[in-house]
């Protein structure tokens, strides 16, 4: 950002309607008054969930219906960021970083690719840092080696203008920063590209699929209709596994297998964090339920013969056992506290009694004996299918975001970290020996350029005494 | 040799620190500002030091992560953050008497952290198995920590300007005396900005790119994104206002100070208060 030789005196105040208009769009105070109301607009929809309804979020948050629903009407409360406002507030923020830079790009443009290469007193005379030496012995060819040498060694290779018997050298450095808050400005109009690009050529949308089955289509958010995708995605397996003792999810995987006209062509386990992508559609592992009743495999033992049977059941489906005896199983999980996998069960005795409801663990498998019943049950396993919940997301802008945002961290380090330094020096033969001028300023952080003036001051004394 | 002994050791060290910073402004004794900055670096090293520790602890029981997964792990970080960009404005520009209000911050930070909140060594649910917490999580905290900077050199800055000015040229006397004066306040704040923009704007692009490898959206206004944003356009706003007639001194002043107050809404603020996508993480 610039103060002193990019900014043009305000224009007139008779200026007509488009001079003032155009004005208004460069200024600055815009830009800070814009970025203050997004930045306060924006609360709103932190405030108010977006996606849902007023009557949702009424229910929810026990604010008033009729104001929550006022909000819905006046200001689309409920889907704020997409609102014709919001949407108008970012749309002047980017007319305003236009206008900005068509107005004051040609300036910077100008003192980089022109600069001053001549310092005459005058000039001399406006910059805070300047040094003045005269050699007293040395001719000006000398002395002009010798500031060539310094400035070649010291700072940057100089040009060097010869006019009306005295010689100009300029050098500079950094002169590319001086576009860093351009390249800011553009990135971020590249990034709303991009996003804009996500938003008409791609789509956000999510599938369901059952272990061991196949789905060539998926729901896209916003449309009615499902979208085929041109191919199938097969998961062969589902897993959810625990840390140990304790309920926290360690990990979810999904086994995918992509089929191009039934054959396949790509396999992968996609985890939490590491999706897979296939002709530029992402799938990636959002959420899992079972996909219907879980059956269960028991070893039961009667505890007056010893004889052991092996039979299968569903979950709440009642299933008969030897001498009149039934049971079912009423609940499941996969990780009970810490003892594994467990299911809940009772067993119904010959007259119909309804017994008392019990746990068999998996990992335990003689745990049931101690319930001291007729009948000893050992869970051999569980059997339950489900399905993976996907998103599934195309989004061709993606790559111009990242461009922008790449270029904008590029800019700003640009903007903020490095700054425009230049010199100027002018020799001249006086009565008695060689005058030697030296001028420096920098765009930005002129403390700093101070004290670095002061050691180039020092070392040119140091380069113009040496012999 | 446990960390939990050198979290209580930063604690202690913080508020002595702040203390003596304190008595630094009353005395005026160049020993004593000296003594207090000796004792940030030794709390630093200690703060340090804890992390590193959490951290070997938490490999010793199995878990590979970096001691950035729970609220109270990000609190103690942001603790360190500010104090390492404290100590680095200190080394540059040598004004003692910030100390006094930039180090409250972080030990205001350590009190809360070890009091009320959980320090357990949990393993880090799926959704924040990730690389890009690391990075997300440091380049977040290292920009509000210039931020914290930023805020407490702003409230120096409001304090002194008055006097300043009804001493019309004449150098302010008293505690006052000791601040630098309003024009390098100014161009501290600034400078700490300059620092805090960019790491908060590399932290919602890691955010964003994480969300993009991890939900396929880099983008979906849930209220911790929304609240960055928010930030950025504070401090953008700031940024701006440097170089606008009648916004720069106190203005800019109080954009820094709303600039802090609405990222400690972004970190902590959406996590107690509002829900979204970060509930999970706890923080951070």
């Amino acid at each position: 950002m610039e103060t002193t030789n990019v900014q043009p005196s305000p224009s007139p105040v008779q200026g007509n309607f488009v001079d003032r208009l155009w004005d208004f769009f460069c200024s600055l105070k815009l830009a800070i008054i814009t970025l203050i109301l997004l930045a306060a607009t924006s609360i709103i929809g932190t405030v108010i969930e977006q996606g849902m309804t007023p009557e949702e979020l009424a229910e929810k948050s026990g604010w008033n219906l009729n104001t929550l629903q006022f909000l819905d009407q006046s200001i689309n409360a409920f889907d704020m960021y997409h609102s014709w406002w919001f949407l108008s507030l970012m749309g002047l923020f980017a007319v305003n970083l236009i206008c900005c830079s068509i107005k004051r790009f040609p300036f910077v443009w100008k003192t980089v690719r022109e600069p001053r290469l001549v310092a005459d007193d005058g000039f001399f005379r406006t910059l805070s840092n300047v040094e003045e030496v005269v050699v007293a012995k040395g001719t000006l060819d000398e002395v002009r080696t010798k500031v060539t040498a310094f400035l070649g060694g010291k700072f940057a290779s100089a040009s060097v203008t010869e006019q009306d018997g005295k010689i100009y050298f300029y050098a500079e450095k950094g002169a590319w920063s001086r576009f860093g808050v351009y390249v800011t400005h553009a990135s971020i109009l590249i990034i709303f590209g991009g996003a804009a690009i996500g938003n008409v050529w791609g789509y956000k949308g999510f599938v369901n699929i059952v272990e061991g089955s196949s789905v060539d289509q998926i729901m896209v958010r916003g449309r009615q209709e499902p979208l085929p995708l041109g191919f199938a995605v097969r998961c062969d397996d589902f897993q959810v596994s625990f840390y140990e003792g304790s309920q926290r999810p360690k990990l979810f995987s999904s086994d995918l297998v992509v089929l191009e006209n039934g054959s396949e062509v790509l396999k992968k386990t996609i985890v939490v964090n590491d999706p897979l992508t296939y002709r530029g559609i992402t799938f990636y592992q959002s959420s899992y339920g079972p996909a219907d009743d879980a059956t269960f495999r028991f070893r039961i033992r009667e505890r007056a013969t010893g004889q052991t049977i092996e039979l299968t059941a569903r979950e709440g489906e009642h299933v008969s056992l030897p001498g009149g005896y039934s049971f079912a199983v009423t609940n499941s999980t996969e990780s009970y506290d810490k003892f594994g996998p467990a299911v809940q069960m009772h067993v119904n005795t010959p007259d119909g009694q309804h017994g008392n409801p019990f746990i068999v663990l998996q990992n335990y498998p003689e745990f049931d004996a101690q319930r001291g019943g007729e009948q000893v049950f050992s869970l051999v396993g569980m059997d339950q299918r489900f399905y993976t919940g996907l998103q599934v997301a195309k989004d061709p802008g993606v790559w111009v975001v990242w461009l922008g945002c790449f270029l904008m961290v590029l800019g700003s380090c640009g903007a903020f970290f490095l700054s425009h330094r230049r010199l100027w020096v002018t020799i001249q033969p006086l009565n008695k020996g060689v005058g030697v001028k030296l001028g420096g300023s920098a765009h930005r952080n002129q403390p700093a350029f101070a004290l670095y003036f002061d050691t180039l001051r020092t070392e040119l004394n140091a380069a113009l005494a040496d012999k | 040799m446990t960390s939990s002994l050198f979290f209580n050791v930063t604690t202690a060290a913080y508020f002595a620190a702040m203390v003596v910073f304190i008595f630094y402004l009353t005395s005026k004794s160049i020993q004593v500002g000296f003594v207090a900055t000796l004792i940030s670096w030794g709390g630093f090293a200690a703060n340090t030091l804890a992390i590193g520790l959490r951290w070997r602890e938490a490999y010793a029981m199995g878990y590979q992560q970096a001691p950035l997964s729970n609220l109270y792990e990000s609190v103690v970080f942001f603790a360190w953050s500010i104090l390492l960009i404290y100590l680095l404005f200190d080394l540059k520009y040598k004004y003692r008497a910030i100390g006094a209000f930039v180090v409250p911050f972080a030990f205001g930070g350590m009190i809360w952290a070890q009091r009320s909140l959980d320090s357990t060594i949990a393993p880090l649910v799926p959704a924040l198995q990730s690389n890009w917490l690391t990075y997300h999580v440091i380049t977040c905290f290292i920009g509000y920590a210039a931020f914290a900077v930023a805020c407490g050199v702003s409230i120096m800055y409001l304090i002194k300007v008055g006097k300043e000015e009804a001493a019309s040229g004449n150098p302010v006397g008293g505690i006052l005396g000791m601040f630098p004066s309003v024009k390098v306040l100014d161009d501290l704040n600034y400078k700490a900005i300059m620092v805090g923009f960019p790491m908060l704007t590399l932290g919602i692009i890691t955010g964003a790119a994480w969300a993009n490898y991890a939900w396929g959206t880099y983008w979906s206004w849930d209220p911790k994104e929304t609240w960055s944003l928010i930030v950025w356009f504070i401090y953008a706003a700031f940024l701006h206002a440097r170089f606008t007639r009648g916004w720069v001194g106190r203005r800019a002043a109080w954009l820094s100070i709303f600039g802090f107050a609405a990222t400690i809404f972004c970190y902590l603020g959406v996590n107690l208060v509002l829900s979204g996508l970060h509930s999970y993480g706890g923080g951070g």
